[in-house]
């Protein structure tokens, strides 16, 4: 329970099914102090929503500790991403290391038979095998980030909200009562907060800035930048030129901390090599699929071979450390990272 | 609470409601219950009325204590103190810290106990002030309080000596002559009074600068409209617990020491991290190799089993013990560590119910 809506209205549907449950919020991150984080999601007064949730559906209530597998599963990494030049997704970390994998290791210790959360996505079990699904609201839906999940993990998840619709969720959390009903979103990473996250980043890896150059297509320099974090690909501000054409970073070289920069013309991917690749129902994939590289993108035709996925027509910003996830339709079939593109 | 304190305190939430600073006749009567609370507290644990300083607790009489005594003095700046203290003395030594004072944090030995000789090589001509808890919350670990002050005194007659009793009182003897003490902090609901009341003795003769400025009630050492139901609530608890003292020091400490040799006897491998001797009779921390003590907790909860580990952060999260870290243990063994509390309400059976409880959940965890 992250003290959202979502969550709570979640923890409401499984109660009302007649379930024993039990509501859990992670500590995931705190400043070097110890402090709590006080602006973004996971902060104090979130794990107060979600605790009072908890009392006003009689469920009990615990905060768990996660913070040490979060700073070396989602932190660290998120750090040494941006300092070689790959875009990350923290959230989808978050949810690959910490909470189907560390957290749903403890369901047996704590008795409990399933996870449920508050994504937008649903799951069916289809022949004996599980399917994971795009959310009933479209424009919520979550599966992207959801991805990566095995039939073993899927086997043991529920989404109960990912069967509504995000207006039916605040309508059930009004008709309530709760607290939650009409919480905004968070759109921040939580451990970022409401700062830059180049800002945190040089809080925390001042090595990630390295001075380096920003060059053309043909490796002439035109221009230095204070270190390559501060850069992704696709990006059109800040990269400190003045040319007259529009230039946007088409490249980010992490071992010489080299910008590539150009037109808008040089943005087109055409593939991308595939890291930790995740086939839902286990077996390995060849030959047409619909890819999604982005978590409100649309899926674009393309096509597998071992570990190279090749797009049908080129793709505009993709950078090495984003997510690419795999349709049939409405399921998921996989997901990976792109370790680099061509 | 005990019933009768809260029959003692409730008409003074109530008609009585006058304010004890005031000039009116409700008034006078408010100020007669305070003043007769002060008086029976002073008499019990061997201090003169105008010693006792009526406070919101023990975060407040420590508070009090420590700042006071460091900002008060020009002469002497420094605060000694040990690893093993409650956050309400830790903090405030790191905040005195930021002010430039300086501060002396003592270690512990295996078994939490503080080292007299080791705070007297501490103490020199600028230390104003030493805090060590008398027993503490975790471990129920007991310092000899007489022996570091005696020793203090030696070192440098000038520094006050505190003690944070707020774990010790109702099962040790508190005498503030015999221990030695200038400064001592009680806290009203570990033995059976309100929360949010404690009191701070000061010896006479020391001035502290206070921590509330303002009106100037309690002598000028804490400002604020007197909470007449909440000392007329320690009055009556510091009696009660005082002449149950006895009883619970033996009735008590058998249902703990039962508690005990049952979960050393039935679960392989766990470890007592209270110390053998020199042990408080209500406080039990174990640790059970292999098992975390935060899924622990939780299922304990459930099964209505009240224990716990390390403090609670704000957002109700476990963290690591700094006492158990102090004695030598690591992390991750303060992490299978956890600790429980008796009261004067505690019964064998109750701990019967307990040992079983937790050798089951133990049994499933393992």
């Amino acid at each position: 329970m992250s003290g959202g809506v979502d969550s709570s209205v979640a923890a409401a549907v499984m109660k009302d099914a007649g379930h024993d449950v039990m509501g859990v919020t992670l500590k995931l991150w705190s400043g070097p102090r110890g402090e709590a984080p006080t602006a973004g999601c996971c902060t104090v007064s979130d794990a107060e929503d979600a605790r009072r949730v908890a009392a006003q559906l009689d469920i009990p209530y615990y905060v768990l500790d996660h913070t040490e597998d979060f700073r070396d599963g989602v932190v660290d990494r998120f750090v040494a991403d941006y300092a070689s030049g790959r875009t990350p997704n923290p959230c989808i970390e978050c949810n690959r290391t910490v909470k189907f994998d560390r957290l749903l290791a403890r369901l047996d210790d704590f008795q409990c038979d399933v996870l449920v959360t508050g994504h937008h996505a649903r799951t069916r079990l289809v022949d004996g095998s599980w399917q994971l699904i795009r959310g009933r609201d479209a424009a919520k839906d979550q599966s992207y980030v959801l991805s990566m999940l095995t039939q073993d993990q899927l086997s043991r998840t529920r989404f109960p909200v990912g069967e509504l619709t995000k207006q039916e969720v605040r309508r059930m959390a009004t008709g309530m009562g709760m607290r939650t009903a009409h919480k905004p979103e968070s759109m921040d990473i939580c451990f970022v907060g409401r700062r830059d996250y180049r800002r945190f980043l040089r809080d925390v890896a001042p090595d990630a800035f390295s001075p380096g150059s920003v060059v053309d297509g043909d490796g002439n320099q035109i221009g230095t930048h204070e270190g390559i974090a501060d850069f992704t690909v696709g990006q059109r501000r800040g990269l400190g030129i003045a040319v007259g054409e529009p230039r946007f970073v088409i490249r980010i070289e992490g071992d010489t901390s080299t910008v590539v920069v150009g037109p808008r013309g040089d943005l087109g991917v055409s593939g991308a090599a595939l890291a930790q690749v995740t086939w839902t129902d286990g077996a390995w994939r060849e030959g047409r699929v619909m890819a999604q590289y982005r978590a409100h993108g649309e899926p674009v035709p393309a096509s597998i071979q071992g570990s190279a996925l090749s797009f049908a027509e080129p793709q505009e910003a993709i950078a090495p450390g984003q997510t690419v996830a795999f349709y049939d339709e409405d399921v998921v079939v996989g997901g990976a990272l792109i370790a680099s593109t061509a | 609470m005990r019933p009768e304190v809260w029959e003692a305190m409730s008409p003074y939430s109530g008609d009585v409601f006058g304010n004890p600073s005031g000039v009116h006749g409700v008034s006078r009567t408010a100020k007669n219950a305070l003043e007769d609370a002060r008086e029976q507290i002073a008499e019990l644990i061997g201090a003169k009325p105008m010693e006792i300083v009526f406070t919101s607790g023990g975060t407040e009489s420590d508070n009090l204590a420590i700042k006071g005594a460091v900002l008060n003095s020009s002469e002497r700046r420094g605060l000694v103190t040990s690893a093993i203290e409650h956050e309400a003395v830790l903090e405030t030594a790191d905040f005195l810290e930021r002010l430039g004072r300086p501060v002396t944090t003592v270690g512990v030995d295996s078994q939490g106990r503080v080292d007299p000789s080791e705070i007297g090589r501490a103490v020199n001509e600028d230390t104003a002030v030493v805090s060590v808890m008398m027993v503490n919350n975790e471990t129920g670990t007991v310092q000899d309080i007489t022996e570091i002050s005696t020793v203090v005194k030696s070192v440098n007659p000038d520094t006050l000596v505190h003690t944070d009793a707020v774990q010790a009182f109702g099962c040790e003897e508190v005498d503030v002559d015999s221990l030695g003490l200038d400064l001592l902090t009680i806290s009203a609901h570990k033995f059976g009074g309100p929360k949010g009341s404690g009191i701070l003795y000061v010896r006479d003769g020391t001035t502290l600068e206070p921590v509330l400025h303002g009106g100037g009630q309690e002598l000028g050492r804490r400002s604020g409209t007197n909470d007449v139901a909440s000392a007329v609530g320690i009055a009556t608890a510091v009696k009660l617990a005082i002449d149950d003292r006895e009883r619970f020091e033996t009735e008590v400490r058998a249902v703990r020491d039962h508690m005990e040799s049952r979960l050393v006897g039935e679960i392989e491998d766990l470890v007592v991290n209270t110390p053998e001797t020199g042990r408080s009779s209500h406080h039990l921390n174990v640790r059970v190799p292999g098992v975390r003590n935060e899924t622990l907790l939780m299922l304990l909860d459930q099964r209505g089993v009240a224990a716990s580990a390390g403090s609670a952060c704000q957002s109700g999260a476990a963290t690591v013990s700094h006492v158990l870290e102090a004695m030598g243990l690591t992390p991750d063994q303060a992490r299978e560590s956890v600790r429980f509390t008796f009261g004067w309400t505690s019964t064998q059976d109750e701990a019967d119910e307990a040992a079983d409880i937790v050798k089951d959940l133990v049994g499933r965890l393992r």
